[in-house]
This record gives C-alpha cells, structure tokens and sequence, in this order.
C-alpha cells in the first residue's frame, strides 16, 4: 500500500498527487513512468514520473481524470493508500551532452514535459520550452517551466493566454529564426506529437516523442504496447517510452489507444456505483480506504 | 486427494528454525514458489522478489481459472509465508532493484526464476492493428486481471470470432479462454499438421471437444483491418509439408494461390516468447545463450555469476510448469549445498 503525502488540483481535470513510494524514488529518472492499480478489481495504469523526492522516498504523478482508474485516484485524498504502486520503469531521456534543446509540452503532456525540460537544464543543456493549450483556464505548471527552461513560450488554441496558436506555430517561427536544436522532445496528444515531427522533419533535427499506449504489466511480458517505429515492432514499456518521432506510426497507436473506448463509457458509470460504495464503507468504518 | 486435503484440512505450517541464512528468490511463478519452499523448509530466511501485483507468475496470469484454480495458488502462496517466507510484489528486478543491490542487501545467494519473456510476433501485415493481442496479454487480462468479471475495471474485447495462431500449451488455453468469453466461433490456426502440434494430446482434444476449429496446415499472411484499424479478418493460405528440416519435422511451404479469409475480430498470436533482457542487461557478469536464455551448470543451475542462480522458462525458453518446478527443487539443493553451515552445532 502507497500513502498519498499530497494532493493539489492543478485545473478542472488534472490532479497533482505526491505518493510515499521510496523504493521507486530511489530510482527514478526523467522520462520514466510507474504503474498504479487504485485496488483489488482495478486496472493496471502507467503514469509518468513527473518528480520524486529521494530523501523522502516520495514520487510526484499528474494525471488527467479522463478515464475509469484516474477519476477514481483523483477522487482519494491526502492520508489515503493506493493498492500498488510500481516503478520505475521504461527507459529515462537521455539528457547528455546536448547544447540546446525544445521540449514542447502540449495540454496535460506538459505533465511529463516538465521532469524532461529540468532534467535537460540540470544536464547544461540550454532549453527553450514551448507549452500548448486550448484556453486559459486549463494552463497548467507555468511556474515550474519558467524555473525548468531559459525560454518558455506559452500558446493558446484561442489566445486567451500567450501568443493565439499551436506549439508547432511557435516551433517553425523558432526554427525558421535559425536556432540550431541539437533535439525537439514533443509530449502531449498524438496529433501534436505527429504534427511537431512534420514540423522538424525539412530541418533534420532529431525528434524524440514520448509514447502512452495502452499497457498492462509495463516490464515487456504482454505486447499490448507495442508501437510501429521505422517497420519494427517495439515495446513502449522497455523501448521506450520515447521513440524517434519521424519513425513512429501515429495513426495505429491512435487506433490502438482507441480500442476499449466505447467499453469505458459503459463501466464507468458501474465503476463509479463501486466506488461510491467503498467511500460509504470508509465512511461508516471511520477512515479512508 | 489433494483438493480435499486443502479445503478440509487448515492447520498453519510450523515455522522451521532459522539458519540466519539469507536468500532472495526473483519471480513467484512454478520454479520460484518450489526453491522458496524447498529453502524455507531448510530453515533459510527467503525473500520473494515479485513484480506484478500479485504472486504466482505464470500460475495466476496465464494458466486459465478452469485448469488451475486460483485458490489454490493462494493456498501454496500462503503456506509459504507460514513458513516464514517475505514476499515483496511490485519488486520488478532489473528496474526497482539489480541483482547486485539484492545482494548487498545481504542475501548469500539469488534465484532468478523470472520466466519466460517477451511475446514474440510474426511480422506479417495488420499486427499492429486493434484486436491483435499476444497470447500473454489475452490470457493476463483474463486471468489476472479478471477482464471477465463484471466488477473488475479491466477491458477485453467481445469477440464473437477469434483466431487464435499457433499450436501449443497456450495457445489451447488462449481458445478456451475465449470460447468462455463468448466468442461464437474460435480458430487455431497452425502452419503444420496435426501430428506436429506442439500442445500435449489431452489439450487438443479438450479444445476439440469444446467445438475449437482446426485449422491446420494454415499459415496467416496478414490480417485485415475495418475503416477504423480494427480486426475484421485473417488472410491465409494453406501449406503442405515438404522436406524435413533442421528440427528433422517436415517443413511446411505454402500452397500457391490457396489464400483465402478466417472473418474474425480478434486475432491472438500464441507464437513463443523471447526471454526477458531486463535482469541479464542489468547484471555484470550474468551471461546469456544466443537465444537470451541464462546460462547455468547444469547439475547446480548456478550462472556465470558466483551464487546466482537460475531456473524455469528464464533458462530454458518456453516450457512447463512442471519441469520449471524440478529446477526450482534442484537450485534450491544446490544452494543449500553451497551455503550449509560447515560448523555442525550451528545447523541444528
């Protein structure tokens, strides 16, 4: 059992949630990602590491509630225990011996764009980063960039925030002005992802995108992650996650994330019966979980 | 016998004494749970190092409810922690800790019974499209994950046809599974004959009798896709057999034009596994067959690596639960033949 140590809602639908996890803190590195599974009849779901703490054997996850697992892990709160908690796993970037990168952060992938722009600082590497989002309102970890990179260029769908337009808007404006990337490291939705690749792709810059398909034990033992990269099935899982963006196959990883879409409208809302249910024990049985 | 023996008799196991004597196990499938066993029984203070979030490896995420109850996976599981055995889950070696941070955590000596690896796919068109599982993902979202119960959260597709390609132990279990998920029609599709499936008789014929359709001496050439990257058919084309080959069975070529279409929605690719890079690329000195298999001394299973052990799938490749479970008695004698206290008044 893992012991929430905090919580705090960055927008509507994003939650930031520090966990005691000190055999995973131990570990980790920028670019890998744990696995949790809320309870007994739950889902095994992989989450990006966007921080840890060594000393106090802490790790820090930001997740969108968009789904079954992660609505109910935003519903637990400080002092609650998540069932498992496992990690860390996948590859870290690799953040050596680069002189100037982008990292590019788009909605809720600025989550995990965050760990990879300090991590690329920290190396020496001068970092420019570009965060995208529809509106204003759901602007997320402005500070955090602001500390992580030399440049941060912030854009929205609507311009209600930054500069009106998409991060590949700001990322071919950027390039078109001559700085030389030794790496562009997109994070955030498929389409931004393909799109950045397109966008590098006339200038030869090296392309690293961070992958999040559909995974169940995230050590290489079921294959459901698997992505098509230059032909080659990889793993995300032990590969990856991040993958050279100009070889990876956009549209079947978008088809595959697809595939239990519609069974997830439907059990959510028995999910939703069940948990109910826990929270009325917990209630009646005087502490959480 | 033995199941009336569980469900009737429940008396907690006498902890032996301690010889003070540390030793970790890696995996908790068959050859793990026989050497923790065999240890704690010898009175060795055993540490289980498990990744997934439950014990009993292949025991509880592959083998089918219908063929292992998983009670009585619990029941062993349990037995052993009365024997005084620590099992840690979500411990995936090779990440959370390497083989040399077990060590000097002071463990004498490890057993890796890790298992057998990575699905292996056939690199023909459409396996990357939604609805083409490997094996071990079908059988781990069903039996593990318990897909199948209404108030479990995870998913699995509702096939109403399924083909299920290659011939052995899993694949049968994977055709089962599926028919019991509610497909109307399952296929196992094999390049060979059926003289040459590699499953044991008894499981072919339970698959027969549960109306699995043969479809052997066939080979998938690729698989088909609906306008949203979904399964909706294999391709395949009837083989006969030829010379033998260097297996000494007869080698299986296709048939020109005798392609025709399987109208599935779901394809399961049970094809073998490749053992599992993350412990061996993690530890100095362990060292690998040609196929990434560990290698061992055969009669103490000992690897390159002094006071490492290794068992089951993760030397072998594939194999069975049972010849997993004689590694995990063999490394076990071996280990204690090497750590057994010399002084005779300290090993009561």
């Amino acid at each position: 059992m893992y012991k929430i140590t905090a919580k705090r809602e960055l927008n509507s639908a994003v939650t930031m949630m520090e966990v005691e996890a000190p055999f995973v803190a131990r570990k980790a590195k920028a670019g890998q990602f744990i696995i949790f599974r809320i309870d007994e009849k739950g889902e095994r779901i992989p989450l990006t590491i966007a921080d840890y703490d060594r000393e106090k054997g802490t790790v820090t996850i930001i997740f969108q509630k968009v789904g079954l697992s992660t609505i109910a892990l935003g519903k637990l709160n400080v002092g609650d225990y998540i069932q498992d908690f496992v990690g860390p796993l996948g590859k870290p970037t690799d953040v050596e011996g680069k002189h100037r990168v982008a990292v590019i952060g788009g909605g809720v992938g600025s989550a995990i764009a965050y760990p990879v722009a300090k991590a690329f600082h920290q190396a020496g590497a001068i970092v420019d980063g570009i965060m995208g989002f529809r509106n204003k309102s759901i602007v997320i970890l402005e500070e955090e960039f602001n500390a992580a990179c030399d440049h941060v260029y912030m854009m929205t769908d609507d311009g209600t925030y930054g500069e009106k337009g998409f991060v590949t808007t700001k990322l071919q404006e950027l390039l078109e002005s001559g700085i030389q990337y030794d790496e562009v490291i997109a994070i955030g939705p498929i389409p931004m992802m393909k799109f950045v690749a397109v966008t590098t792709k006339p200038y030869g810059i090296k392309t690293v995108v961070a992958l999040n398909p559909i995974m169940i034990d995230g050590t290489g033992m079921c294959g459901g992650c698997r992505v098509t990269v230059d032909g080659q099935t990889k793993f995300a899982c032990v590969d990856g996650p991040e993958f050279d963006g100009h070889l990876v196959d956009f549209d079947e990883l978008m088809s595959r994330n697809a595939v239990y879409q519609e069974k997830e409208h439907r059990s959510t809302a028995t999910h939703m019966c069940r948990f109910e249910q826990m929270a009325d024990q917990a209630m009646q049985t005087g502490g959480a979980n | 016998m033995a199941d009336w023996y569980r469900t009737h008799v429940d008396e907690p196991l006498e902890q032996p004494e301690s010889n003070g004597i540390k030793v970790a196990v890696v995996g908790s499938g068959p050859s793990s749970l026989t050497c923790a066993s065999d240890l704690a029984h010898l009175g060795y203070e055993v540490t289980i190092f498990e990744a997934f979030h439950t014990p009993g490896g292949v025991l509880v995420y592959g083998i089918p409810e219908f063929r292992l109850p998983k009670a009585i996976v619990q029941d062993e599981v349990k037995k052993l922690e009365q024997l005084g055995v620590t099992i840690m889950t979500n411990m995936v070696v090779g990440k959370v800790l390497s083989i040399d941070e077990i060590m000097e955590m002071g463990n004498q000596a490890v057993f890796i019974g890790s298992g057998a690896g990575l699905p292996m796919f056939m690199g023909i068109p459409g396996e990357g499209l939604a609805g083409v599982y490997s094996a071990n993902e079908y059988l781990t979202r069903t039996n593990l994950m318990k897909a199948y119960l209404e108030d479990y959260d995870t998913p699995i597709i509702d096939s109403k046809a399924v083909a299920v390609v290659g011939g052995g132990n899993v694949a049968m279990d994977a055709a089962r599974c599926a028919t019991r998920l509610g497909a109307e029609k399952t296929y196992i599709i094999y390049r060979r004959g059926e003289e040459e499936l590699p499953a044991r008789r008894e499981e072919v014929e339970h698959a027969k009798a549960e109306g699995i359709d043969f479809q052997l001496l066939c080979n998938p050439v690729r698989i088909l896709s609906d306008e949203h990257g979904r399964v909706n058919g294999i391709e395949c084309i009837r083989m006969e057999l030829g010379e033998p080959d260097d297996s000494g069975r007869r080698r299986p070529v296709p048939v020109e034009g005798s392609n025709f279409v399987l109208d599935v929605d779901t394809v399961i690719m049970s094809l073998g596994t490749s053992p599992n890079p993350l412990i061996r690329s993690t530890t100095p000195g362990l060292e690998a067959n040609r196929k990434g298999c560990l290698v061992v001394n055969e009669d103490t299973l000992e690897t390159t690596r002094s006071h490492v052990y290794a068992g089951g799938d993760a030397v072998t490749g594939a194999a069975t639960v049972i010849l997993a479970m004689g590694a995990g008695k063999k490394a076990a004698a071996a280990i204690d033949a090497a750590l057994r206290p010399k002084n005779g008044d300290e090993n009561p």
